[in-house]
């Protein structure tokens, strides 16, 4: 009998990543008087105390960030001088003719279009750093009390190393007419951007913000985007919240955001992602008064070796409280996505009505979708529905659409356009819709169709 | 003045042979009406004139305006002037009868001019709203998802407005009696009398003889497996209501596998 001698070679792949080299200095702590100081220090000190996830942690399990680099550099001062400007067409209003006001955050700098003015008494849209100094009884009140830098190695990294952030604050019973708009523009390569955005609305008021984070196409290496979102809707105000997120292929991104909604409050919330090559978003709707409401809709078309993870929450805190959420996304290539959905119904939130659903459409053989919805119901008297399908564009329906003289390319573009025509229906504005069916084309691989309705 | 000639053709659908060397010529200004009981492959042969990519030719030529359209795609053959009504329409979610139908008509403009700019949204609107009264459909069809939720009628009408949208020279209509009430069948069958003229052939493949009392056919075919067996006038039609298709299977039986 002759033994077989079995060599094994190890791999060196690594267990998990091994950790930025960001270090406490590279906060580079500006004045602004205490508040924003403060709040980045302890940022920094969870962010040294939390682990990094692994796919080992459930809401981690199917997005691995062990190919991410771990050598970012942070851009420095003016860095955007250097860098691609933002596309003009970026900066136009996507819900109106006009802006109210926008901020663009680049690198190593910002931009901001605001007559305070000429706004309602009592606004604020600025920069953290300004609202720090100069707003501190509003700002403190607001930082980090709807996302909590703890919550998680990358929450506490976005607030710790957020350059400066926007805060946005609408005073008791002020509604504002025009939109604002902010823009994180997240270019150049090896570089590390974070961005943190705060809208605050007090009793009564109401708003429609666009919040935009993009960069350039076809950058080589990596970059890396760390996004906060802090949402608060005061008692009876109303927040139409649009966030795009059209990042390049090149960009790791990882973001927390939360909507808290007291006592009906409401809030409208869409979502849109093309980009990025890999994304762990967390998105939970808080509806914490008695008759808030929620409304989440997101729409998501990815290609290549595009990783998108979408974890959503619809937290139903107090009674008579709605949230509805539909998520629709597209997969081409290699690409693949994931949506993890919970409705959570907490003791005593009676007369709740949840929904969620999640639908996929599998453009290729080789993409992959996960859908995942959830409920947890600890009241007796709810009601919650939720739905999930991945599916194919059924060959009978192109056929179909072929048999009436439409060429295979435009017939499976209708029927994609159908499959996400229910989230259209749910956007009011025709310049966000219209940012969607430009991505739908550019995705499809067509040109714009002179024709196309 | 084009026709549309079939000639020995032979259609596989998985692996099965079903139409089995089937001859027949559709004139534009002439109906024809096909009857056969069921699984003698009358919807086989619809579908393969169509194109569909499931069924496999295997031999024979479908000659129309001189071009042999097995060679086309499905989108090129409705270029060319063809048309299926369907027997079972898809439901295409999220697209309006409007926007799908601009679309068809936009994609065969296309196809005649590759300049064309399509086709201009009031005159677009104004032609839909005709063609829904001569159909009695209510002008809100327009915006509904084509076929979603309709009833068997709605789809049937559906499919009757598409035809007369698109305006082809031979359409195929396959059991379009189907599952019809008899006031749907009427309103049906008005709206494909309403196109008849010398420029429009039919071929109107049924189980029963029914529709041919409100589309009244210039020539019947009976079809058995796989093949044409039997052709004549209307007269053909009326005697297989009343005598049923065994005579015909028993003159053919020979014939037949």
């Amino acid at each position: 009998m002759t033994m077989k001698k079995v060599v094994t070679r190890t791999q060196r792949r690594r267990s998990q990543f091994e950790g930025f080299h960001f270090t406490r200095e590279m906060m580079g702590l500006g004045d602004d008087g205490g508040i924003l100081a403060d709040f980045r220090v302890r940022a920094w000190d969870a962010f040294e105390k939390l682990p990094y996830p692994t796919t080992k942690d459930e809401p981690w399990r199917r997005t691995d960030i062990r190919g991410l680099n771990n050598d970012f550099q942070l851009p420095v001062a003016e860095a955007y001088m250097d860098l691609p400007a933002i596309p003009e067409r970026l900066l136009k209003s996507l819900v109106s003719d006009q802006h109210g006001g926008q901020i663009t955050l680049l690198p190593g700098g910002m931009h901001k279009d605001f007559d305070a003015e000429s706004a309602p008494k009592g606004v604020i849209f600025t920069d953290f750093e300004t609202a720090s100094r100069q707003y501190p009884q509003a700002f403190g009140k607001a930082l980090g009390k709807v996302v909590d830098p703890t919550e998680g190695k990358f929450a506490a990294l976005t607030a710790a190393l957020t350059p400066n952030g926007v805060f946005v604050y609408v005073p008791r019973g002020v509604q504002i007419d025009q939109p604002l708009h902010s823009l994180v523009w997240a270019a150049g390569e090896d570089l590390a951007h974070f961005s943190h955005l705060i809208i605050w609305l007090e009793e009564g008021a109401s708003l429609t913000y666009v919040h935009e984070v993009a960069s350039p196409k076809d950058v080589p290496g990596q970059t890396l985007h760390g996004g906060l979102v802090e949402l608060y809707v005061g008692m009876g105000a109303n927040l139409r919240f649009v966030e795009l997120q059209s990042l390049g292929d090149n960009v790791w991104n990882f973001t927390h955001e939360r909507a808290h909604v007291e006592q009906d409050g409401n809030i409208d919330w869409i979502f849109g992602a093309i980009g990025t090559h890999l994304t762990k978003n967390f998105s939970d709707l808080d509806l914490a008064g008695n008759g808030a409401n929620g409304r989440m809709s997101g729409f998501y078309f990815t290609d290549g070796q595009q990783h998108l993870d979408h974890d959503t929450q619809q937290n139903h805190h107090a009674p008579h409280t709605t949230s509805d959420l539909l998520f629709k996304g597209a997969l081409k290539g290699e690409s693949r996505s994931v949506w993890q959905g919970m409705i959570y119904v907490a003791p005593g939130a009676q007369q709740t009505d949840g929904y969620q659903a999640n639908r996929n459409l599998i453009l290729s053989d080789r993409a992959r979708a996960d859908s995942i919805p959830g409920l947890e119901i600890l009241a007796d008297d709810v009601r919650c529905t939720h739905g999930a399908t991945v599916g194919k564009i059924d060959p009978e329906l192109v056929f179909y659409l072929r048999s009436r003289g439409i060429p295979n390319e435009q017939a499976e573009r209708l029927v994609v356009d159908g499959f996400f025509d229910p989230i259209m229906q749910r956007i009011p504005f025709d310049g966000v819709r219209e940012r969607f069916q430009e991505a739908i084309l550019e995705k499809m691989g067509g040109t714009t169709s002179s024709f196309a309705v | 003045m084009s026709e549309l000639v079939i000639k020995d053709l032979h259609v596989n659908v998985a692996g099965n042979e079903i139409l089995k060397g089937l001859n027949l010529t559709v004139s534009q200004g002439e109906i024809h009406a096909i009857m056969g009981p069921n699984g003698t492959g009358k919807s086989t042969l619809a579908y393969s004139l169509m194109g569909h990519p499931s069924y496999d030719v295997t031999g024979g030529e479908v000659w129309f305006k001189g071009k042999n359209i097995l060679e086309l795609e499905p989108d090129e053959r409705s270029h060319l002037g063809l048309f299926l009504a369907f027997q079972y329409p898809v439901s295409i979610p999220g697209v309006t009868v409007a926007n799908f139908l601009r679309t068809a008509i936009n994609a065969h403009r296309k196809a005649a001019d590759p300049e064309d700019k399509g086709i201009q949204i009031p005159q677009f609107r104004t032609m839909l709203k005709e063609r829904m009264d001569l159909l009695k459909m209510d002008h809100a069809f327009a915006g509904r998802y084509l076929n979603e939720g309709f009833s068997g009628g709605e789809k049937k009408r559906a499919e009757i407005l598409q035809m007369a949208t698109l305006q082809p020279e031979i359409a195929i209509l396959d059991e379009t009696d189907s599952g019809l009430d008899i006031d749907a069948l009427r309103i049906v069958s008005e709206g494909v009398n309403a196109l008849r003229s010398s420029e429009f052939g039919a071929l109107v493949i049924t189980h029963y003889q029914r529709i041919l009392n409100y589309i009244k056919p210039d020539y019947v075919h009976v079809m058995l497996d796989g093949r044409v067996v039997e052709s004549g006038g209307p007269e053909l039609a009326l005697q297989l209501e009343e005598q049923g298709y065994d005579w015909v299977r028993e003159k053919y039986s020979s014939v037949a596998v």
